[in-house]
């Protein structure tokens, strides 16, 4: 048993070393590709940082989200400056010069101060806290669900996945706002990656499904089915997949705001019959929650791919 | 007897992930990277799911597992073959002695 | 058992870390990104292994989509952030 604990302890050291490093280098770094690459091996090492702190909700959310799709983001994100670039270095090394000596004093007075408080705040903590995890246990039953981070996304605390569907939602509002409509790309014409979209693409459709469906007493749910619904659209639309024009107006937005749509009407009905917001009555909370993490689903993988997209989506026929 | 069977098969996987780290370090150009990487990926992977999946509690959990390391195959071999024409089209030129 | 699990693991996260000298040195970004194809494969495995020592499901889900998203990130990053101005967007 000793030695297990001992091999464990190697694991978490070289671990955190490993995550703090790659912290360090993501910053540091002046390629910007290179910073991409660093940082989806960070997201890799979170993830295995939340199993080791036995936290494997988060460590999925980690693994799609984190290590999955902020790369493929990160990396269109990238083509689309590639245009800027030039302009962005000349102005970032015109400010190297200018640096005085009072631009780098204060910030690290600030750094200090924050260090300080962090360290204060940490210190002060009562060494073991149970935090809400008995209230959390006690309302179980009522909850509708078996895994108790969705009991606490979806119902004591729905409001908080309320919030996170607008905060995707305004994400990519913003997106649109910088302008420029995005063609879709040409359709491939490279075999193997035909073969591979249509292999992996039900395939993900697949998992995402399972995921959604085993976050009622499972780690899963919402947000790690709708990123791997995203990497479906991401993949299809790589491949240049088309959508038809008259898909692309009122349907699209119609199914990226379907999650905060059904949310919002959910609670309001609730206000109205129940008196509270997002009050489950104990006998329908089960489905209700699959309803609503449903049109969450769909609408999360609607918003990454269109974040994907980086731009309001225009067919290509009639350019 | 099992245990047995499936200890060799996770450290013959694991003496592969070495093989294709080395490979990854020391190997001159990127096609001979691009092999080493795809020994890791197909062969060392599949070692250590054999290996798990003798230890495995239930028949779903090895189907799980032999579905992870289909995907990994299939996606390995595609990414390899993209990764290796996208780098002859944009004229890298492989390594000669 | 536990224990060749467990030091396996390390041991693969161990290769990891040598491996982040590719990431690092480049040259291309192709290397850069070979060497991150390899790091989600070590994961997955890593994942596995640990999921064995610790009987957990839910670990060979984490795996799963690992084993899935790598492929996507590596399309994405031969489709879209593969860029030399002489040869873009070629297939």
């Amino acid at each position: 048993m000793e030695a297990l604990d001992f091999a464990l302890g190697l694991f978490d050291i070289l671990l955190v070393f490993l995550v703090l490093s790659l912290a360090w280098l993501v910053m540091s770094s002046e390629d910007l590709f290179r910073a991409i690459v660093l940082f989806v091996a960070f997201g890799l090492l979170m993830a295995l940082v939340w199993v080791r702190l036995e936290a494997p909700d988060i460590a999925l959310a980690e693994a799609a989200i984190g290590a999955g799709l902020t790369g493929a983001l990160m990396m269109a994100a990238l083509d689309r400056l590639s245009s800027v670039k030039p302009i962005q270095k000349v102005a970032a090394s015109a400010q190297r010069k200018q640096l005085s000596l009072s631009s780098k004093v204060l910030p690290l007075i600030a750094l200090v101060l924050i260090v300080l408080g962090l360290g204060y705040a940490l210190l002060s903590l009562p060494e073991i806290a149970d935090g809400l995890t008995p209230n959390v246990k006690e309302n179980m039953a009522q909850s509708g669900v078996k895994n108790p981070v969705t009991a606490v996304l979806l119902n004591f605390r729905g409001y908080d996945t309320l919030l996170e569907m607008v905060v995707l939602l305004l994400a990519l509002l913003s997106v649109w706002s910088l302008g420029g409509e995005r063609k879709l790309s040409p359709r491939s014409t490279n075999p193997i990656l035909g073969s591979l979209c249509r292999v992996l693409v039900p395939v993900l459709i697949l998992v995402s499904c399972y995921l959604l469906w085993v976050g009622a007493d499972a780690p899963g749910g919402a947000f790690q089915a709708g990123s791997v619904l995203g990497a479906a659209g991401v993949l299809l639309l790589l491949s240049g997949w088309h959508v038809e024009q008259k898909y692309l107006l009122w349907p699209l937005r119609f199914i990226l705001i379907l999650g905060s749509g059904v949310f919002i009407i959910m609670a309001a009905v609730l206000l109205l019959i129940q008196g509270g917001l997002l009050t489950y009555p104990v006998a329908q909370a089960g489905w209700m929650i699959l309803l609503l993490e449903s049109a969450a689903t769909l609408s999360i993988g609607a918003t990454l791919a269109a974040l994907f997209l980086g731009g309001v989506p225009k067919s290509r026929v009639d350019q | 007897m099992i245990d047995f069977f499936s200890m060799l098969f996770l450290l013959a996987g694991a003496l592969f992930f070495l093989a294709g780290t080395v490979g990854l370090l020391r190997f001159p150009d990127l096609y001979t990277r691009l092999h080493a990487l795809t020994k890791a990926d197909n062969v060392g992977l599949g070692l250590m799911i054999t290996g798990l999946a003798l230890q495995a509690e239930s028949l779903s959990v090895a189907g799980k597992l032999v579905l992870i390391w289909g995907l990994v195959l299939l996606a390995g071999a595609s990414v390899a073959y993209l990764i290796a024409r996208g780098a002859l089209l944009r004229g890298v030129l492989p390594w000669k002695r | 058992m536990q224990m060749l699990y467990i030091s396996l693991a390390l041991f693969l996260l161990a290769n990891l870390a040598v491996g982040m000298w590719r990431v690092l040195r480049g040259p291309g970004v192709a290397d850069r990104m070979l060497a991150a194809q390899l790091f989600g494969t070590t994961a997955v495995a890593i994942l596995l292994l640990l999921a064995e020592a610790a009987k957990s499901n839910a670990l060979r889900d984490v795996a799963l989509v690992f084993a899935l998203l790598a492929a996507v990130t590596a399309v994405a990053f031969v489709k879209r952030a593969w860029s030399m101005p002489e040869a873009r967007d070629i297939d």
